[in-house]
């Protein structure tokens, strides 16, 4: 937990809405190691999401440096972003958001169709990707046919399959229900202590917010520490 | 191409909707292939008359009568390597419907002009030694089921005979067919001398002559030098190609070619209005999904090109299969009314065009929502989500 | 009663969040109209042709050819039997004059103005009493020829529609020149796409001796024709065909008009299948967008078969709707659309106009209205099924 992997110095965010101009992120510094959990909380337009976008370079800020790993993603193109977000960072949603269209092993292959391993390899690193989040008997079943905790292993696993050292989260657990969110929240913790995964959680929830290393709240577009227990 | 997976599941995603709209591909490309393989017929077999045989009329108007004088004055000009005449006989076989062309002919004179024509030796030989003997085309014998061995009558309704009647009888000694498709079959020939020794009037008259040029001849000079030859006589004459001569009747149904291209303007305009609000309903659906994509670092154009290669790929699986069940549905057709229509024909020009098409409408009806795909703000869809 | 009700209900409902669904009912309004469209003009074309060579036919008026003459350009009578006709019983007489005419007519080369290129126009031969045999025909500019002189007049439907037969102008068939000296209307019949000059001129310029193809007479009344035909078809010295002119361009326009047909109706099939495919799209699309809002009609009572009848009201309406535009579309380009073809059976240049009829259009909305109902039925069934607890949940 030496190293730092994410900086983030200076960073506000504005929007443009119809007349108004909405400042989301206010100056904003941040730093945080390899290998860290943290769980961000506040309340509904603190800009947490905003904040998890820019990290995983979605979104670009309006002034400041976003850097993650030897990657200046505030300077960086549309392209080049994509680029680097198929290799360095994992995304969770709330909505699980897999494609109903596809098996979930072909779901968590996806990320793999941007590189060049063939079918076969394809598919090896897949059935890796699931056994760890513990659905490799899962592997030909299609969304609809899983139960919400095991579509959000799929997603798990999706983000985990490109082996990138970062890990976004936004409510993961949002939609569960108690039991089935603490395994989830297990899994990640164990992605994280086993795995080295550096993982960033927005969450509203409390008791979600236990299972991290770390507690920060984010408020008017500011971030505030709190060690967590 | 490892995103076909991909696309192909995205395509199937609401399997009615998708099939219905491949339906719909499917009628039009099957009409267009219709109407091309028609349309090719009243092209009048033009591909298939040669350019290096001409066609010399009356000038004055085509049913008028040449004098079979002509014929040594036609051999004689420079250019002219054989020539030979046929005639409108214009008779009906068992009833009028059945009205197909029957020529008076020297035999040998004509298939040695007419080379693409086939028949076994044997028959050509019986034909010849008969003087009422007559040879029918393949897609005659087959619509009407005639065989070698029959004997035919033909109700004549110019050419009455000497004797009063008009009941003109024939051996069929042959069946003549050929191998190019676009050739046609759908006629009678029979001997010019019987023709003008049985007929009540009109001895020595013939309804038109057939040239054959010399290798390396200019068509249009020879032409020129046969009609030259008769000019200011009794019965000028016009000499054209035979290609130009079968364009001049085709031209004369009035704009087919334009008719048959409106027709399938309404049809494919429908069709990207179909397979466009298609695409557009998909990609409105998936807008998160697609959002998702780029979030795992596929880029814009792919997600561009991924949208494309979806739209293309129902045109194509519709339109290959109503391809193919117009080429299946061509070749009955062209059994059926070969000898009304002859040269009905779905030519590999024909079915190249509709391939680009295929692909040009996959582009046509896709490509607003991909670009709508491609301009995703993530960030905007996964809010909205 | 209650059901009607319902039936009003719903129907109501779903019509009027139509424009919610506007895209994918435009595209079924569309296929039907596209549909109704191309039928009615390749249809108008047939009814046209028919209607050109039909309004010539009088029943008043008989044809006499060759016997087994399938048209006039093959037949051949001679001299004396046109003579034989001229005096036959059933003839009208004018005073002690038959009203006969003995005809024929060959084939010219003209050029079309559409194109510029030659096509086969009709050029007859009639006598004088050419005019009183044809019902509606009237000399309208210039004057009549001259008899003995290379003189024509032309109908106004060949001088439309082919170049340099203007009055006054001069044309060359062959070797000799013809002045156009008048213009003749018939009602739009197909007499208008000829040329017609003194038959004993035309006789001698394309040297048929004393022959005719045809005699056209006056019948003293419809009925008479039979007295007419029984006469000269015992005659030994005449083998005729006697035809009322109506059963004449009957048997004409068969020909070309069965063809259009032939094409027409299995074209217009096919594409009212493809757009029955396009309206089914539309309606699944429609009943889907619809589904909560079936969903909670039938949580608060609304039986099924409401909502069935509601679906198929309303594809039944779109489709009407694009036959309606269709089929307005299809009258205001092609009704009365001048075009000329070739007449398979006469070998030559018939001028006629499109004819989006009634008849037509009133076909046009009954396919219309079947496409409709076809592509409503299954999503109907659809609608009417559509579980309600699940459509709910998914609210």
């Amino acid at each position: 937990m030496s190293e730092i992997l994410a900086h983030l110095t200076g960073v506000s965010r504005t929007y443009q809405k119809g007349k108004e101009r909405v400042e989301v992120l206010h100056n904003l510094d941040l730093e945080v190691p390899a290998g860290d959990f943290i769980a961000i909380m506040g309340p509904s337009g603190s800009g947490k999401t905003t904040l998890l976008n820019l990290m995983g370079g979605l979104d670009r800020p309006t002034s400041g440096k976003v850097q993650v790993g030897d990657a200046v993603l505030s300077s960086m193109s549309n392209s080049q972003l994509s680029h680097w977000r198929s290799t360095n960072v994992g995304f969770i949603f709330q909505f699980y958001n897999l494609l109903p269209v596809l098996s979930a092993q072909k779901n968590v292959e996806l990320p793999l169709l941007l590189t060049n391993f063939n079918a076969k390899e394809r598919a090896r690193r897949a059935g890796i990707a699931l056994d760890i989040v513990g659905l490799g008997d899962r592997a030909k079943h299609y969304p609809k046919e899983l139960s919400g905790g095991q579509e959000q292993r799929v997603a798990i696993a999706r983000a985990i399959v490109s082996d990138p050292t970062l890990l976004l989260c936004d409510e993961p657990t949002g939609d569960l229900d108690r039991e089935t969110a603490v395994e989830i929240l297990t899994l990640l913790q164990t992605l994280n202590r086993e795995h080295g995964k550096t993982i960033i959680m927005v969450t509203h929830d409390a008791q979600a917010a236990e299972f991290a290393n770390r507690i920060m709240i984010c408020d008017k577009g500011t971030l505030e520490h709190q060690e967590a227990a | 191409m490892k995103y076909f997976g991909l696309i192909w599941k995205n395509v199937w995603r609401k399997k009615v909707r998708t099939s219905l709209t491949i339906l719909s591909v499917l009628v039009a490309f099957l009409l267009f292939t219709l109407l091309s393989a028609i349309g090719y017929a009243f092209k009048g077999g033009q591909d298939a008359a040669s350019a290096e045989r001409l066609v010399t009329i009356d000038k004055v108007s085509l049913i008028n009568l040449l004098p079979i004088a002509y014929k040594n004055r036609i051999a004689s000009t420079p250019g002219v390597r054989a020539v030979t005449h046929a005639t409108w006989f214009g008779g009906y076989y068992q009833n009028e419907r059945n009205q197909f062309m029957q020529i008076p002919v020297d035999p040998h004179e004509y298939m040695s002009l007419y080379p693409e024509l086939k028949m076994p030796q044997e028959q050509f030989d019986a034909w010849v030694k008969n003087r009422t003997g007559a040879v029918i085309g393949q897609e005659l014998a087959d619509q009407y089921d005639i065989e070698v061995g029959d004997r035919i009558p033909i109700q004549a309704t110019i050419w009455t005979k000497a004797d009063g009647g008009r009941s003109w009888e024939f051996d069929v000694e042959g069946i003549f067919s050929t191998d190019d498709p676009r050739g046609v079959t759908a006629y009678m020939m029979f001997h010019y001398d019987y023709f003008d020794e049985a007929r009540a009037f009109g001895q020595g008259l013939v309804g038109w002559y057939i040239i054959g040029v010399e290798p390396g001849a200019d068509s249009v000079q020879v032409s020129k030098a046969v009609d030259a030859q008769f000019a200011n006589s009794p019965n000028e004459t016009e000499t054209t190609t035979e290609q130009a001569f079968s364009a001049s009747f085709a031209k004369q149904l009035g704009n087919i070619a334009m008719i048959v291209t409106l027709i399938l303007g309404a049809v494919f305009f429908t069709l990207l209005l179909v397979s466009g609000n298609t695409m557009s309903q998909s990609v409105r659906e998936r807008i998160s999904e697609l959002a998702v994509l780029k979030t795992l670092g596929f880029e814009d154009r792919a997600v561009l090109g991924i949208v494309l290669s979806e739209s293309i790929l129902i045109m194509l699986i519709g339109g290959l299969l109503g391809l193919g069940f117009g080429w299946v549905l061509v070749q009955g057709i062209a059994k059926a009314v070969g000898a009304f229509l002859p040269g009905i024909y779905l030519s590999p020009q024909a079915m190249l065009v509709a391939l680009g098409i295929m692909v040009g409408a996959g582009v046509l009806a896709g490509i607003f929502p991909a670009i709508k795909a491609m301009r995703l703000s993530i960030i905007d869809a996964l809010a909205r989500a | 009663m209650r059901t009607i009700n319902q039936i009003i209900a719903v129907t109501w409902l779903s019509l009027s969040s139509l424009p919610r669904r506007f895209a994918s009912s435009a595209v079924a309004v569309v296929g039907v109209a596209a549909v109704v469209l191309v039928f009615a003009a390749v249809l108008s074309m047939a009814s046209g042709f028919e209607r050109t060579m039909l309004s010539a036919g009088s029943d008043e008026v008989a044809i006499i050819t060759r016997s087994g003459s399938t048209s006039e350009m093959v037949s051949g009578l001679s001299n004396e039997q046109a003579l034989i006709v001229a005096n036959a019983p059933g003839v009208l007489k004018n005073g002690d004059a038959p009203v006969t005419s003995a005809e024929l007519y060959v084939i010219v080369d003209v050029k079309k103005k559409s194109n510029n290129l030659e096509a086969n126009v009709p050029f007859r031969g009639i006598q004088t009493t050419g005019f009183d045999v044809r019902r509606n025909t009237t000399l309208v500019e210039g004057r009549m020829f001259d008899t003995g002189k290379n003189e024509l007049i032309v109908g106004r439907a060949a001088q439309s529609e082919f170049m340099g037969l203007d009055l006054g102008e001069t044309i060359k068939f062959g070797q000799r020149e013809w002045q156009v000296v008048g213009v003749f209307e018939a009602d739009g019949s197909v007499s208008e796409s000829e040329l017609w000059t003194d038959v004993r001129v035309l006789q001698d310029a394309y040297r048929r001796g004393n022959s005719f193809q045809s005699v056209r007479v006056k019948l003293e009344s419809p009925e008479s024709i039979e007295i007419l035909k029984t006469n000269l078809e015992e005659d030994p010295r005449i083998d005729p065909d006697v035809l009322s002119e109506k059963e004449f361009y009957s048997s004409q326009a068969q020909g070309l008009s069965q063809f259009i047909k032939l094409i027409g109706y299995p074209l217009t099939v096919l594409m009212a299948i493809g757009a029955v495919f396009g309206a089914l799209n539309s309606m699944y699309s429609s009943v889907s967008v619809r589904g909560k809002e079936i969903a909670t009609l039938r949580a608060l009572g609304f039986g099924p078969f409401p909502v069935l009848v509601s679906t198929v009201i309303e594809s039944t309406l779109l489709a009407l709707v694009g036959g309606v535009i269709g089929g307005t579309l299809a009258f205001l380009i092609f009704n009365g659309f001048q075009v000329s073809t070739l007449n398979t059976a006469s070998f030559s240049q018939v001028v006629f106009d499109f004819a989006v009829t009634p008849d037509l259009l009133a076909q046009g909305l009954y396919a219309a209205l079947i496409i409709g109902v076809l592509g409503g039925f299954f999503p109907a069934i659809r609608a009417a099924r559509l579980p309600v607890a699940q459509a709910l949940r998914e609210l």
